[in-house]
């Protein structure tokens, strides 16, 4: 459904978008992943007709997004960070608006404002005007012009920001319900959201892309690399030397010293190897007290940091 | 199509909600009429002086009272013009319904259009009312003067108006602050106006060229019942050409950062 071909865009010396190739398959939602400025707003507003890119290609529903860009844009409803919106007009009349530039025929318009509202819990603030909505509301009228055509292809930079949870969990949810019949992209800084509802993520950093994959795939071939974290109370150095001499551990990450005296490590395990038993033991060997001790699987986030920080350091993340 | 009308739909009911359009539509009406009042009141006391004086009044009282008056619409218009359009993308491009625009099946065309249009016709709107203290000025004249010359006068103050209004709308363009739009509109529209200040009477090439340029000396033929097809070239065209500037105006935006 969208084809994305050495897509490149450079403001003078500042490449924002760096020869990025990717496709999206019909029904499927793709996640965007990476870190602000990392290029995903750029890149959706190539993929929607708002400019033009520098060098490259993108094609969605078959027309390229350049030569065809009125024909793309028909087959498009888009989602930017800020809901562009219209204070001074009710959602309904706001709605009807986005159906008349979007091209919609107009005996079904009454039927599809209604439809947008419906899915995006919105009917009872039917008439209400834009500006004394809340910004959790706005954001789903935001979210309700992008779907109220029906379009094919369905671009949301950030659809969840702004939301309280049990609205993020419907919108999320409404997402998933929207595949199958639109293909949708999605980019966002949730990584829970990501493996939440993605079928694959893209992650994107400094304008290339740093990972293609399905979350699970990407999970799965850094489980490698496991990590064990240890809460003790024990000398910094001494702690630190003898968790690096358990035969099968790599990297130790010692923290300093909490108030309540405690100290927390990490130590990443070579794969295959299963080292928490010769931990336990060699702590409680040395007299010291072993408070806490178990396993980490490297989340997505873990994934994300370290695909997209040039620092070999990051912080410890939870499962 | 569609999208052009939805364009001006929306135009439209914005100007019914915003305080600017009301206030413009309500300086113009009071002071209008008020200079109304001033020169009817004048042309008058006038002619009464010239009767007392046993001088036969062959003063055109109507005529006079109408040329005074239009040359106060003229000025008038060129401030109110920069006023209607000073909003016009401003705040599109602050709430980020630009980028909404751009994005859907809709030609820069249909946007800039539809929003001159509806610029446009609060424009005439708010002229009409004028209308009523003419034909009751008229209606209580003996002779009665010609309506045509009325008609081709408002013709004037309308085409004067549609090429102030896309000035401003090219100069709006370019901005995201109302008050550079205003300011920038303004000055552009006066610099049409006093461009051949300099030539008055000239009959060197220049001065002719200078003379034809400016915008308001067709509305002053326009004014004396002169309908000259030069003339409507030249409001046609000016029109035209700031409406294609705005047009690729708009289109530059996609090629602007982020």
């Amino acid at each position: 459904m969208i084809e994305v071909e050495d897509l490149t865009k450079a403001y003078g010396s500042v490449t924002a978008v760096d020869h990025v190739s990717f496709t999206v398959n019909k029904g499927e939602i793709l996640g965007f992943l990476g870190p602000n400025g990392a290029g995903k707003t750029t890149t959706m507003r190539i993929l929607t007709g708002y400019m033009p890119a520098t060098s490259g290609t993108a094609r969605v529903a078959g027309f390229d997004v350049f030569e065809d860009s009125l024909e793309v844009r028909r087959h498009i409803g888009y989602l930017p960070e800020a809901p562009p919106l219209y204070p001074d007009m009710s959602v309904e009349t706001y709605l009807d608006f986005v159906l008349r530039i979007k091209n919609a025929p107009a005996e079904k318009r009454r039927s599809s404002v209604t439809e947008a509202l419906e899915k995006t819990n919105l009917v009872d603030k039917r008439k209400e005007l834009i500006k004394r909505l809340s910004r959790g509301y706005k954001q789903r009228v935001g979210l309700a012009q992008a779907l109220v055509h029906d379009p094919d292809v369905i671009i949301l930079d950030e659809p969840t920001v702004g939301l309280d949870p049990k609205q993020i969990i419907e919108v999320r949810n409404l997402i998933k319900g929207l595949a199958g019949s639109h293909t949708i992209i999605l980019s966002t800084h949730i990584l829970p959201e990501v493996s939440m509802t993605c079928d694959r993520v893209v992650i994107i950093n400094k304008g290339r892309i740093a990972a293609v994959d399905t979350p699970q795939n990407l999970t799965a071939q850094l489980k490698g690399k496991q990590k064990i974290h240890v809460d003790v109370q024990a000398p910094e150095k001494p702690l630190g030397e003898l968790l690096t001499q358990v035969p099968g551990a790599g990297r130790v990450e010692v923290s300093p010293v909490r108030a309540d005296g405690h100290l927390t490590a990490t130590v990443e395990v070579l794969p295959g190897k299963d080292i928490r038993s010769q931990i336990a033991a060699g702590i409680v060997g040395k007299g010291w007290a072993l408070y806490e001790l178990r396993r980490i699987s490297l989340s997505l986030e873990d994934i994300f940091l370290e695909l997209t920080t040039d620092d070999a350091t990051h912080a410890q993340s939870s499962n | 199509m569609r999208s052009l009308y939805a364009i001006y739909r929306k135009e439209m009911g914005h100007y019914f909600v915003s305080p600017v359009a009301y206030i413009v539509v309500a300086i113009f009406l009071a002071l209008s009429g008020f200079f109304f009042y001033l020169y009817v009141g004048a042309v008058l006391r006038q002619g009464l002086e010239m009767a007392m004086q046993g001088m036969p009044s062959e003063m055109d009282m109507p005529g006079e009272v109408m040329r005074a008056f239009f040359g106060l619409l003229s000025t008038l218009i060129l401030f109110m013009a920069p006023m209607l359009t000073m909003g016009a993308y401003a705040e599109e491009r602050k709430r980020g319904t630009m980028e909404l625009l751009m994005t859907s099946p809709i030609t820069e065309a249909q946007i800039v259009v539809g929003k001159y249009l509806a610029s446009l016709t609060l424009f005439a709107a708010m002229l009409l009312p004028t209308a009523l203290y003419v034909a009751y000025m008229c209606f209580h004249s003996d002779p009665r003067p010609r309506w045509s010359l009325i008609l081709v006068g408002y013709l004037g103050a309308l085409l004067l108006g549609a090429s102030l209004l896309a000035v401003g709308s090219f100069i709006s363009s370019l901005t995201e602050n109302q008050l550079i739009a205003f300011a920038g509109s303004f000055g552009a529209s006066l610099m049409l106006w006093v461009i051949d200040f300099s030539v008055r009477g000239a009959d060197s090439t220049l001065g002719q060229v200078l003379q034809y340029l400016s915008v308001v000396r067709h509305f002053d033929d326009f004014t004396r019942g002169i309908i000259d097809t030069s003339s409507l070239v030249y409001y046609v065209s000016l029109p035209v050409l700031f409406i294609f500037l705005t047009v690729r105006s708009v289109d530059s935006m996609r090629w602007r950062r982020a």
